[in-house]
């Protein structure tokens, strides 16, 4: 299972790459392999303001839709919109091709409640 | 739960392919293993090879009349040729479905009636109330493994293993082969609209028989969640999920597969449901978007609530969401708009002609047009 250094996790299983005062969010790669194979994503419009742990998207696989949660608070400020065609680029790219939104973080200090790599690893483990 | 699931003899293959196992029916079940999607698309051009284990057989002899079987089932068995079988289904006295199932006539008084696993106990408990003393049924569940082989290519598949005796057998028939030295019985049966095979053999047998079937290289293993896809996409109904014993085959638009010139369990309340247009009818619908109506959402036409969904899915072949269910019986029919509401979503839909997926190979005449 692919976990990059340097995102940060949630126990829900998205990830945020924090640029300056910039989040890249998705799903992880442990997520997109329980799911299955992702046949549609739904996504918030950019200019929407999440709150952290909110639902802000939903995505669906063959059996069965989830609801993806705000890893941070902020607002939408981008949207991959290729998803709506191409929603395996999630199942095959989950922290490249496969990213959801770009949020402009309203607080920083939120990142901290975030795991990192190793913690999310230990975390993914426990599950099983 | 789940302390009582029963496995098949093929489990230690499954994990070895590195399979998702989960519950089905009472059975530890793969479910995929490449994916759902690729075993589907595999399937609708090659072949694939599922493990059905799980399902009930029962083997019954007596004739079909005196033995009380006519009367259990709804489809015509009378003049039903030795090497045949046919669907059908068993009815409580309501017209509700106990179960659908297929008979296969083996001898003029010897017939295999093969039926789901969730139901095997409980239609086994049905036939031995109803069936009279000159007849006897015998579960056989135990002793009968069970793969599919699914797919254009499964003829040419199974006739480079079996000999060329298997591209004679047509479309809802059956046969006897040499299957890796033991003699069981192939039949054109399957439930995915492909051209495909149901094969039966011991469960000694099986693990030879699906190692044999695998080495083919247009073979590969699929597992319950493609074949879920696969039948969605043809509309025919799950039991337990689009039929019940709450419903009947009128409700279901599935009277073909009813004998209403002879007598069965049911038929008198079937033949009121007939007339009654306060019942829902099935209807198969597409979405306009990828999204995917699922299980117990409700429908909707004109802002009014008319119906529910019991099937639904993401269809790889036509890339949109598509699903089965039930509505007022004046909506059922194609072209009619519905809104699917269910989980948070809002899903656009249309009422459409079943089958979903018009390409299936099924019928396929493998002798003359398909040669292999």
């Amino acid at each position: 299972m692919d976990i990059p250094s340097k995102l940060f996790y949630t126990k829900e299983h998205e990830w945020a790459k924090i640029a300056g005062s910039e989040a890249t969010i998705g799903i992880t790669d442990h997520a997109q392999h329980s799911l299955g194979d992702i046949t549609f994503v739904d996504l918030p419009k950019a200019g929407k303001k999440v709150k952290k742990g909110e639902q802000f998207a939903t995505v669906e696989s063959v059996k069965a839709a989830s609801d993806v949660y705000a890893p941070l608070s902020g607002e939408i400020v981008k949207v991959n919109d290729s998803l709506a065609g191409t929603p395996e680029a999630i199942n095959k790219s989950p922290y490249e091709g496969g990213w959801f939104c770009v949020i402009k973080v309203a607080q920083e200090s939120e990142k901290n409640e975030l795991m990192s790599d190793s913690k999310y690893k230990e975390y993914v483990e426990g599950l099983h | 739960m789940e302390e009582n699931l029963k496995s098949t003899p093929l489990t230690e293959e499954h994990k070895k392919l590195g399979a998702r196992i989960a519950p089905f029916g009472g059975w530890s079940m793969p479910i995929q293993y490449e994916g759902i999607l690729a075993e589907h698309v595999w399937t609708r051009k090659s072949a694939s090879l599922f493990d059905i284990c799980h399902m009930g057989e029962f083997l019954l002899s007596g004739d079909l009349k005196k033995s009380g079987l006519d009367d259990l089932v709804t489809m015509k068995l009378d003049g039903m040729p030795l090497g045949a079988c046919r669907y059908g289904f068993i009815l409580n006295e309501n017209g509700g479905i106990i179960d659908d199932l297929i008979v296969y006539r083996l001898a003029q008084d010897s017939w295999m009636i093969v039926v789901n696993a969730a139901t095997t106990l409980k239609d086994e408990a049905h036939f031995k109330k109803h069936l009279s003393s000159s007849s006897s049924l015998k579960n056989v569940s135990d002793e009968t493994a069970k793969l599919d082989l699914q797919g254009p290519l499964s003829a040419a598949v199974l006739e480079s293993l079996l000999g060329k005796e298997i591209v004679k057998l047509s479309y809802y028939t059956f046969s006897k082969f040499d299957l890796l030295g033991e003699v069981n019985i192939v039949s054109r049966t399957g439930y995915t609209g492909e051209l495909g095979y149901e094969l039966y053999a011991s469960p000694a047998k099986v693990k030879e028989l699906w190692s044999a079937i695998l080495k083919d290289k247009r073979v590969k293993p699929a597992g319950l969640g493609a074949r879920d896809t696969l039948r969605l996409e043809m509309a025919y109904p799950l039991y337990g999920q689009d039929i019940d014993e709450t419903l009947s085959p009128v409700e279901a638009g599935l009277e073909r597969f009813v004998d209403y010139d002879k007598d069965f369990i049911g038929k008198s309340v079937l033949l009121k449901k007939k007339t009654d247009a306060s019942l829902k009818r099935m209807v198969s619908f597409a979405a306009s978007s990828r999204r995917a109506p699922r299980h117990n959402y409700k429908i909707y036409s004109g802002g009014k609530e008319t119906g529910f969904v019991t099937s639904g899915s993401f269809s790889p072949s036509l890339s949109c969401g598509i699903g089965m269910g039930y509505v007022d019986k004046d909506l059922a029919k194609a072209g009619t708009d519905i809104i699917i509401n269910g989980g948070g979503s809002r899903i656009e839909a249309k009422i459409v002609k079943k089958p979903f997926y018009k390409h299936g190979s099924a019928k396929t005449e493998v002798m003359r047009g398909h040669s292999v």
